[in-house]
């Protein structure tokens, strides 16, 4: 076991603290991604596609 | 693919696709080694093991600062030459920021504790980073409070780059004014100050999270041009069923 002194508490509380953040960070990217082909795809379901999508695939005006 | 190819947001999102699952890879073996590395290097002979908590301050106290640079280039590309993914870029990386900083600043402050015997004082490095941070949380405030990302885009750009202004107090800090801070000891005249038993887990740490925001960032600019393709259909689909 690593022997971090006196002050292991702050050494510790700052490596969980990042790693909390890190995981908090990639759950939000995860879970937009989920979300917004979810939403895509309930669009999809009901017809509701890009014009664009039907006919020239990679010409597509996206909105700025 | 030539890179003018990538202002097209769905060749952007086939090319991150296809990039992001390389990235995650090279991201954790960066970890690994870098946290290897850290946990292999020795301690300082003034400061002991909490020297260990400089391998995630300093990182991320870099990438605070990288990220607003960042931004600051995607506000001129979205003033200047209003390209298409500028704006996603920006309003992508501000969360990113502001997480990094907050990260630069607990752990400067649990870093400070034992070794200054304050979490905090209002000194210039550490107010300028608190500054920064607030910035960030202005940037992510004026996206949320505007509903056209086009106006809020352009908005958003004008706070980035006056924000920019921060970017030189912060790094000048340490040498303008007195500070508890300790100078700059990686980028320096006449080299790095730090041994380089604890110069190389720290330059892997730094490339770790470097790879980490690029992974994020790739990641968050998809999902944001999703996001714009589901307000564009269900705009759509509004302006048909009135």
């Amino acid at each position: 076991m690593m022997d971090l002194g006196p002050h292991a508490g702050f050494i510790v509380g700052a490596y969980m603290m990042a790693t909390a953040v890190v995981a908090a960070l990639v759950i939000w990217v995860t879970a937009d991604h989920a979300a917004q082909k979810r939403a895509l795809a309930e669009l999809e379901r009901r017809g509701i596609t890009r014009r664009s999508a039907e006919s020239r695939p990679l010409q597509i005006k996206e909105p700025a | 693919m030539a890179l003018i190819d990538l202002a097209n947001p769905t060749r952007f999102v086939a090319l991150a696709e296809r990039v992001l699952p390389w990235l995650v890879a090279a991201t954790a073996i960066a970890f690994a080694f870098g946290l290897w590395g850290t946990y292999l290097a020795p301690d300082d002979y003034q400061q002991g093991a909490t020297v260990k908590i400089m391998f995630i301050h300093v990182p991320n106290a870099w990438l605070s600062m990288f990220v607003w640079g960042m931004m600051s280039a995607a506000a001129l590309g979205t003033l200047v030459w209003r390209h298409p993914l500028a704006d996603v870029a920006a309003k992508c990386a501000a969360p990113l920021g502001a997480a990094f900083t907050f990260l630069a600043l607990v752990t400067g402050s649990l870093w400070g504790r034992p070794m200054w015997g304050t979490y905090w004082v209002w000194d210039a490095r550490l107010t300028s980073v608190l500054v920064l941070f607030i910035m960030y949380l202005a940037v992510i405030a004026l996206w949320r409070t505007v509903d056209d990302p086009t106006r809020a885009g352009r908005t958003a750009a004008i706070l980035t780059l006056v924000g920019a202004i921060n970017l030189p107090v912060i790094k000048f800090s340490v040498d303008w004014w007195n500070t508890l801070h300790q100078p700059a000891s990686v980028f320096r005249m006449g080299g790095p100050a730090i041994d380089l038993s604890m110069l190389m887990p720290l330059a892997v740490m730094a490339l770790a999270f470097t790879l980490l925001f690029v992974t994020l960032h790739l990641a968050a600019m998809r999902n944001e041009i999703l996001r714009r393709r589901v307000r564009t259909l269900m705009l759509t689909q509004a302006e048909r069923a009135a």
